[in-house]
């Protein structure tokens, strides 16, 4: 009570010097422990946290091998309608590792180099949902969203923002196989892939940057 | 007013070191240790009385070593405004709806398989040949949907009478977050059962999150684990949904029902000050 009362008027009694107290110290013994403790706390922490974020956000960085499957002989495949073919692209998933693609041979009048074959991805370029080539129509049609694309992939309705993406061909020892994705732009210049929902050429390419975890285009 | 009818052991706790141990604490009177006689002796008294004093002598020895039934009359038996009404419930029937899914959630991992190749057998196995496994799973199923009407009603409440105003701004906030994390915790869970359309909602799901420019395709990337739908998909949206946003939401609705007890509830809308007698009014000023 009486420290009170000397305090309201306006006098502070002396306190004495902390233990370890010297002329001309800029800090506490008790504060610079504060600081130190905390200190050795954040380093704690920050040693267990950066590890452990880097474990967890490691797989984008890290790109598959490239892989390459054969679908069949190359005669079995035509200019002028699809063929269906699965693939595996995921290994060791089993079936959700599997994917749908639709290959023809190249044609003089839709294709530069008509000796190349032609695999066109299932996977929409709108949300990913599967496409299905439906001949009497000629178009690659979309169940999820309504998204239509032409013989050759080009959208020609719907929410796609660009073309359905192809993957790689090779013919190897009389038989054609099927290699990394790739997409396209609207002219079907190949670009590195992107996901669904990616534009593609132009600015978009900076919008959309490529990923480390895809194969570069071809 | 009638008098509540707060436990007698709970209208003043002791502390620790005052007065006598519990069992010869006869002379601070009745209330002290709970005993109706009053005189704390254990004579006379059947079977009944004998396990009486035994439940209040466990409350007494837990509560003089934790202090918590302060904590716990304040919360328990606050004060509520007038006009609270059963839209007031909508919170804690959200909060039971979220304890029921980590219930059920905790007793469906034990046979859920987080793998690509197994994950839809284990679940068929789970709904079909497990002992009551379809209705657990069923809890959990539409448990989850029930929770999302339920947490969308409260906050609905909280908007229309105007709960989320001053002071208590931090717990609208806190409510949004938990809100968004109840929704990841939809879109995780959907995935799980490893079918058809958990296959392919969620590829739409990561496409849209990819879909966003500059960081989306880094994000899908994430989710995914790498460029396709892989081996640790699955495996990495089980752990954010058993172990990553549970933690987060418990964690949360912490806080959420500590700034409730704190603050208090609102009176809804429609119930004016002025209506409150004058005396209460006047006490209030004085």
């Amino acid at each position: 009570m009486a420290d009170q009362a000397d305090n309201k008027r306006g006098t502070t009694p002396e306190k004495p010097n902390p233990a370890g107290y010297y002329e001309g110290e800029t800090m506490t013994r008790r504060g610079a422990f504060a600081v130190a403790g905390q200190a050795l706390g954040g380093v704690a922490v920050t040693a267990v946290a950066l590890p452990v974020v880097g474990f967890a956000v490691a797989p984008i960085f890290d790109r598959p091998d490239e892989e390459w499957e054969g679908v069949g002989p190359p005669d079995d495949f035509s200019a002028d309608t699809y063929r269906q073919a699965v693939i595996t692209i995921v290994d060791g998933v089993g079936d959700s590792g599997k994917t749908t693609v639709y290959i023809r041979q190249g044609s003089p009048e839709l294709d530069e180099d008509p000796s190349e074959y032609i695999a066109i991805s299932t996977r929409c370029a709108h949300l990913g949902c599967p496409v299905r080539f439906v001949k009497a129509a000629g178009n690659f049609i979309c169940p999820c969203h309504g998204g239509v694309y032409d013989f050759e992939g080009k959208v020609i309705g719907g929410p796609p923002v660009r073309p359905l993406d192809r993957f790689q061909t090779r013919i190897t020892g009389g038989v054609l196989e099927v290699g990394p994705r790739f997409s396209v732009t609207n002219d079907l210049e190949p670009v590195r892939a992107r996901d669904p929902g990616e534009f593609t050429g132009g600015v978009w390419e900076y919008l959309y940057p490529p990923r480390p975890t895809t194969a570069p285009a071809p | 007013m009638p008098k509540l009818p707060v436990p007698a052991l709970l209208k003043k706790p002791r502390k620790p070191g005052e007065g006598a141990s519990v069992n010869t604490g006869s002379g601070n009177g009745a209330g002290r240790n709970g005993h109706p006689n009053g005189d704390g002796s254990s004579s006379g008294g059947g079977a009944l009385e004998t396990v009486k004093e035994g439940g209040i002598d466990v409350i007494g020895w837990l509560d003089s070593r934790t202090g918590a039934s302060p904590f716990l009359t304040g919360m328990l038996l606050r004060k509520v405004p007038k006009g609270t009404n059963w839209f007031y419930t909508l919170g804690s029937a959200t909060l039971f709806a979220f304890a029921m899914q980590a219930l059920t959630g905790v007793f469906l991992a034990m046979y859920y398989v987080p793998s690509s190749t197994e994950a839809y057998n284990s679940i068929a196995n789970l709904t079909n040949d497990v002992f009551l496994g379809e209705f657990v799973r069923g809890l959990h199923k539409w448990g989850a949907t029930l929770m999302i009407i339920l947490i969308f009603l409260h906050m609905g409440r909280t908007f229309f009478f105007g709960a989320y105003k001053y002071p208590r701004e931090l717990n609208w906030v806190i409510g949004v977050v938990l809100i968004i994390l109840t929704l990841v915790m939809g879109l995780t869970g959907y995935l799980l059962p490893f079918d058809q359309r958990s296959y392919w909602a969620t590829i739409v799901a990561m496409n849209i999150a990819g879909s966003g420019p500059v960081v989306g395709p880094y994000l899908a990337d994430f989710l995914r684990a790498g460029s396709e739908i892989g081996a640790t998909t699955l495996p990495r949206f089980y752990a954010v949904h058993m172990l990553l946003v549970p933690g987060a939401i418990i964690g949360l609705i912490g806080a959420h029902l500590y700034l409730v007890v704190k603050q208090g509830t609102t009176a809804p809308p429609w119930v004016r000050a002025d209506s409150q007698p004058k005396s209460l009014r006047e006490e209030d000023v004085g």
